[in-house]
C-alpha cells in the first residue's frame, strides 16, 4: 500500500467542485450550503454519521437528485445534472453499497449492460465485450474473469465488477458508497490497493464511510459532514480516530467500551450441529455448534451472508431447523415457536429493525409492548390497558433516553439510533436470561452505539448470557469475552478475547483454516 | 407542577387528535366534493341542470321521513359490507369475497327464517341473524385457511368463492329451498315467518341500529382488545408480528372469519329487514360496494358509517332524480366512481390541499402475492 503522508493532490487540478449545495426534504435540511473540492488523482473520504447528509450529497453529485441551491462544476464546466446518465457522460461514476448487478449474467454482460457492444444485425458482440473487460482489468490491476457468472463470485469481486462498470463508461471520478461494509478486512485492504492504483492513473475517488480506521489508512483528505453541513476538512496525518469521532459527532466520544473481566457461570444456551435452510432451500447453516454461559458475551464474528441471519432466526424460532439441537437451560427449543422461546426470557434484538423489530406506523408506546402486550398489566382479560401501556412507554423513553417528541409518535419517524433504542428498551426492560443481539448497532449514530454497548455490558454484568452477532470487527473486539468466528455456515474457531487479534480473526473470517 | 404537565398534555393530545381526525377525513371530504363537481360537469354536458338534479337527489334521499328510511335501509347492508372489508384490511387482507359471504349469510338467514316455526320473535330474529353471520364466517374461513396452509392469495380465492356462492345460492333458491307456493315460477325462497322479520322503530330500521352497533364492536375489537392489537400488528408488519410471537396463521384465519361474519350479518339483515326472503339478484353488488365504502372510510369502522350513508343516500335519491330532473340514475354510479378514484389516488387530493406528513391509516391494497 502506498504510504503517502503529504496531501500532494492539493496541487493537482480540480476535477469536481460543489459550491453551496443545499437540499431540503420535507422536515429535513439534508444538505446545508455544502462546499466540496476534489482534485485529480485524490482519494477524498467523506465521513459522517447516518443521516449526516452523505448519501444526499452523493446522490446530487451523481445526478439522482437536483439540489435546491448551489452549483456543480465538473472539470471546469458548470453543469446541471438531470439524471445519472448526465453524470456518467461527464465521467462521474457511482458504485452503490447495494450492487446493481444481474446475478445470473456474466461479468462482461453486466459491464456492458445499457452500453452494449453491438455488431452488424443488432447482435451483442460478447467476444469484444470480454476483450474490453480484460483490457480494463489489466490496465487498472482489477483481476477478474469476464466470463464468470456474478452469483458465483464472492462479494469483493462483485464490487470489482461495479468499479469496472464505471470505468468502462469512462468514468474518471468514482464515488464509492460505503464500499467496505460488505468486505472482510483482507478484502478491504485489497480494495484500498486498487483505489491507489486507480488514483495513480489519474482517477479521482470520493470514498464514503463511517469507519474511522479506514479513513486514516486510505484517504488523502477527509471531509466531515454533520447535520447536513460540512463541518471540517482535515488530513489523515494530523488526525486521530478520537479527533475524527469528535468532529463527526460534535462532542467527545469514548470509543473503547469500559468493562471488567467476565464472570461466566453455568451454560444457558447450547447449540449442537445446527442446520438451517435459506429461502431458496439451500443449507446455509451447516452444523453450527456453540454455547454461551451466563455472565459472558460470546460474539459471533463473520462477514455478512455466512448464515448468521438464518442462524439467529432459527435460534429465536422464526425459521425452521432441519438438523441439530438447541437447548436453552435444560429445555430443548429446537422446534419451539417464537412465543415459547421469548417466554423463556430470551430477549432478541433483531438484525432488521424495520422488518422485525418495529411496527413503523405504531406509536412508540405500542412498540414498547410488542412482545409483552398480552401480559398483565398491559392486557387484562383480553382487553388492552391503555394507561399501563402509556406509563410503560413514558418510563422506558426516559430510562433508555429515546429521543422522541412523545410516546404517541410513530416509531417510523424516529432516527435509526432512536428506533434501535426503542427495541433495546423493550427487550431489556423485562427479565432476561439470554440476550440475542444481531447487528445491534448497524447504521446508527455513534452516541447511540455507545449507549447500546453499555447496556449490553450491563446485562452481562447482571448475569445474562449474551450472544452478539456482528459483522463489525471493532464491535466484536470491544464487547466480546469470547469470539466465535463464523464462516460458511459454521463456527470455524472460538477464541478467548485475549487471543483474538484483528489479524487472526480477519483471516478466520475470510475462511482460512488454521492449525 | 404535575397538574400543569397533565393539563398541557391533555391540550396537546386534543390537538393531536384533532389534527389526526382532519388528516383522516380531509381526503374523503375533498374527494366527495370533486366527485360532485365532476358529476355536475357531466350533467351539464348531458343537458341537465346540475343544481336541480342534485336538489332532486337530496330530496329523494332526505326530503321526507320515508326518504330517510329508504336511505337508511340502503345504507344498512352497505355498512356491514364496508365493515367486513375494512376489518380484513386491518389484518392486511383484501377480502373481495364479502359479496359471497353476504349471499351465504342472506340465504342461510332466510332458511332459518322460513323453516322454523313457532319461535317468539325475540329469539327467532336474533337466531336467524346469528346463524346468517356464522354462515358468512364459515365461508370466510375457507380463503383464510387456503391462504395460511397453501399460500393461495385471498384476492384470487375470494373472487372464485364469490362465483361459488352465487351458484350455491341460485341452486338452493331454485332447488331444495325453493318457494313452492302454487303459481310461483321464480327462483326464490319462501317468505320468512313474521317472527324472523326485523321491524322498524318508527322510520329507523332495526338493522341500521345493529349496523351502528357492529361498527362500535368492530372498532372496539380492533383498538381496545389484545386480539385487535394482534390483528393490526399482523396487518401492518407480519414479520414483526411473527417476531413478537403472534401466530400469524391463526390471526389471518380469525380475521377472515370475523370479516365473513360481518358480511354474513349484512346479508341476513337484507333478508330479514328488507326483502323478507332470499331471492337471487336482490343482493347484487353490495359486497363490492363494501370495498368502495371501506376505502372511502379509510378502513376505519367509524369512517365506514358516513361512507355507507353517502352511497345509500345516492342510491335512495337516484330514482327521484331520474323522475324530476330526467337524469339517468347511472350518474350516481359515475359520481361514486369519481369519488373512489380520488380516494384511491389520494396523492392528487393531497397535492391539491397541500397536506403533508405521514399517513397512519395508509391503505395498502394488497400485500403481495406470496401468501405469507
Amino acid at each position: 500500500m502506498s504510504d503517502r503522508l503529504s496531501p500532494i493532490a492539493d496541487d493537482a487540478p480540480i476535477v469536481l467542485e460543489a459550491k453551496g449545495i443545499t437540499k431540503q426534504f420535507p422536515g429535513v435540511l439534508a444538505n446545508d450550503q455544502v462546499d466540496l473540492v476534489l482534485h485529480r488523482g485524490e482519494i477524498l473520504a467523506m465521513l459522517g454519521e447516518n443521516g449526516a447528509g452523505k448519501s444526499t450529497l452523493m446522490s446530487i453529485l451523481s445526478g439522482l437528485y437536483t439540489p435546491d441551491a448551489g452549483e456543480i462544476w465538473i472539470k471546469g464546466e458548470h453543469v446541471t445534472l438531470h439524471s445519472p446518465g448526465d453524470a456518467i457522460i461527464r465521467g462521474v461514476g457511482m458504485v452503490y453499497q447495494h450492487f446493481q448487478l444481474v446475478p445470473v449474467m456474466t461479468v462482461a454482460e453486466n459491464v456492458i449492460l445499457g452500453a452494449e457492444v453491438v455488431k452488424a444485425g443488432g447482435y451483442i458482440d460478447i467476444r469484444e465485450a470480454n476483450r474490453r473487460v480484460r483490457e480494463l482489468s489489466k490496465q487498472y490491476g482489477l483481476e477478474i474473469d469476464p466470463t464468470a457468472v456474478i452469483e458465483d463470485l464472492p462479494v469483493g469481486l462483485q464490487q470489482r465488477v461495479e468499479i469496472i462498470k464505471a470505468l468502462y463508461r469512462q468514468a474518471d471520478i468514482l464515488i464509492l458508497d460505503e464500499p467496505t461494509a460488505v468486505l472482510t478486512p483482507q478484502e478491504s485492504n485489497e480494495l484500498f490497493q486498487i483505489m491507489h492504483q486507480l488514483t495513480a492513473q489519474g482517477v479521482s475517488i470520493i470514498f464514503i464511510t463511517h469507519k474511522l480506521k479506514e479513513v486514516l489508512t486510505v484517504a488523502d483528505r477527509i471531509v466531515v459532514l454533520r447535520g447536513g453541513k460540512a463541518v471540517g476538512t482535515v488530513y489523515p496525518a494530523e488526525s486521530t480516530e478520537a479527533s475524527l469521532a469528535e468532529l463527526m459527532v460534535g462532542r467527545k466520544v469514548i470509543l473503547q467500551v469500559d468493562k471488567k473481566r467476565a464472570q461466566p457461570g453455568k451454560t444457558v444456551l447450547k447449540i449442537e450441529n445446527l442446520e438451517v435452510l435459506d429461502e431458496r432451500k439451500h443449507k446455509v447453516v451447516k452444523g453450527l455448534s456453540l454455547d454461551v454461559r451466563e455472565g459472558e458475551i460470546l460474539a459471533v464474528a463473520g462477514v455478512q451472508g455466512n448464515g448468521q441471519r438464518e442462524f439467529v432466526e432459527a435460534l429465536t424460532g422464526l425459521r425452521p431447523v432441519v438438523g441439530g439441537h438447541i437447548f436453552i437451560e435444560d429445555e430443548e427449543t429446537t422446534h419451539s415457536i417464537p412465543r415459547k422461546i421469548s417466554e423463556l426470557d430470551v430477549a432478541h434484538i433483531p438484525e432488521d429493525r424495520e422488518k422485525h423489530g418495529l411496527v413503523m406506523p405504531y406509536s412508540v408506546a405500542d412498540n414498547l409492548v410488542l412482545n409483552r402486550y398480552f401480559h398483565e398489566p398491559f392486557s387484562h382479560r383480553a382487553v388492552l390497558n391503555r394507561d399501563a401501556i402509556a406509563e410503560n412507554g413514558r418510563n422506558l423513553v426516559k430510562e433508555f433516553d429515546v429521543r422522541t417528541p412523545s410516546i404517541e409518535t410513530h416509531a417510523g419517524s424516529l432516527s435509526g439510533g432512536n428506533k434501535q433504542k426503542v427495541i433495546v428498551a423493550r427487550e431489556l426492560s423485562r427479565p432476561v436470561k439470554l440476550l440475542v443481539a444481531n447487528q445491534p448497532t448497524r447504521g446508527i449514530d455513534v452516541g447511540s452505539i455507545e449507549f447500546i454497548h453499555n447496556q449490553i455490558v450491563a446485562q452481562r454484568d447482571a448475569g445474562v448470557a449474551v450472544l452478539l452477532v456482528s459483522a463489525e470487527l471493532d464491535e466484536v473486539l470491544s464487547l466480546a469475552d469470547r469470539v466465535a468466528v463464523m464462516f460458511d455456515g459454521h463456527i470455524v474457531k472460538t477464541l478467548p478475547i485475549e487471543e483474538a487479534t484483528r489479524e487472526r480473526v480477519g483471516l478466520l473470517m475470510a475462511g482460512s483454516e488454521e492449525e | 407542577m404535575a397538574t400543569d404537565t397533565t393539563s398541557n398534555e391533555t391540550v396537546n393530545r386534543t390537538a393531536r387528535y384533532l389534527r389526526k381526525a382532519w388528516q383522516g377525513i380531509s381526503v374523503p371530504l375533498v374527494a366527495v366534493l370533486l366527485g360532485l363537481i365532476i358529476g355536475a360537469l357531466l350533467l351539464l354536458v348531458s343537458g341537465a341542470q346540475p343544481l336541480s338534479a342534485y336538489g332532486a337527489l337530496f330530496e329523494g334521499a332526505f326530503g321526507t321521513p320515508a326518504a330517510i328510511q329508504r336511505t337508511l335501509e340502503k345504507a344498512t347492508p352497505l355498512i356491514f359490507a364496508g365493515l367486513a372489508v375494512a376489518f380484513a384490511f386491518k389484518a392486511g387482507l383484501f377480502n373481495i369475497g364479502a359479496q359471497g359471504q353476504l349471499l351465504i349469510g342472506a340465504v342461510v338467514a332466510a332458511y332459518v327464517g322460513f323453516s322454523i316455526q313457532g319461535l317468539p320473535a325475540i329469539i327467532h330474529a336474533p337466531l336467524a341473524l346469528l346463524i346468517g353471520g356464522l354462515a358468512g364466517a364459515l365461508y370466510g374461513f375457507i380463503p383464510g385457511a387456503l391462504k395460511t396452509y397453501t399460500g393461495a392469495h385471498e384476492v384470487i380465492t375470494t373472487i372464485m368463492l364469490n362465483y361459488v356462492a352465487i351458484n350455491i345460492t341460485d341452486y338452493l333458491a331454485d332447488g331444495p329451498w325453493k318457494d313452492m307456493t302454487p303459481g310461483n315460477i321464480v327462483a326464490r325462497t319462501p317468505k320468512i315467518f313474521p317472527s324472523a322479520v326485523l321491524p322498524s322503530l318508527g322510520n329507523i330500521p332495526t338493522g341500521f341500529i345493529l349496523a351502528l352497533l357492529a361498527a362500535v364492536v368492530a372498532w372496539w375489537i380492533l383498538y381496545r382488545t389484545t386480539l385487535g392489537y394482534e390483528i393490526r400488528t399482523v396487518g401492518l408488519n407480519s414479520s414483526a408480528a411473527q417476531y413478537a410471537g403472534i401466530r400469524v396463521a391463526k390471526i389471518v384465519i380469525l380475521s377472515m372469519m370475523i370479516s365473513g361474519f360481518l358480511a354474513g350479518m349484512g346479508g341476513a339483515v337484507e333478508t330479514q329487514g328488507i326483502n323478507g326472503r332470499f331471492q337471487p339478484g336482490f343482493n347484487t353488488g353490495i359486497g363490492f360496494d363494501g370495498i368502495t365504502i371501506a376505502l372511502l372510510g379509510k378502513t376505519n369502522p367509524f369512517g365506514v358509517i358516513p361512507a355507507a350513508l353517502l352511497l345509500g343516500a345516492m342510491r335512495a335519491g337516484s330514482s327521484k332524480m331520474q323522475f324530476s330532473a330526467g337524469v339517468a340514475p347511472e350518474i350516481t354510479d359515475v359520481i361514486t366512481a369519481v369519488i373512489l378514484f380520488f380516494v384511491a389516488a389520494d396523492i392528487i387530493v393531497k397535492t391539491l390541499i397541500r397536506q403533508r406528513g405521514t399517513d397512519d391509516d395508509k391503505v395498502t391494497l394488497s400485500t403481495g402475492w406470496s401468501g405469507h
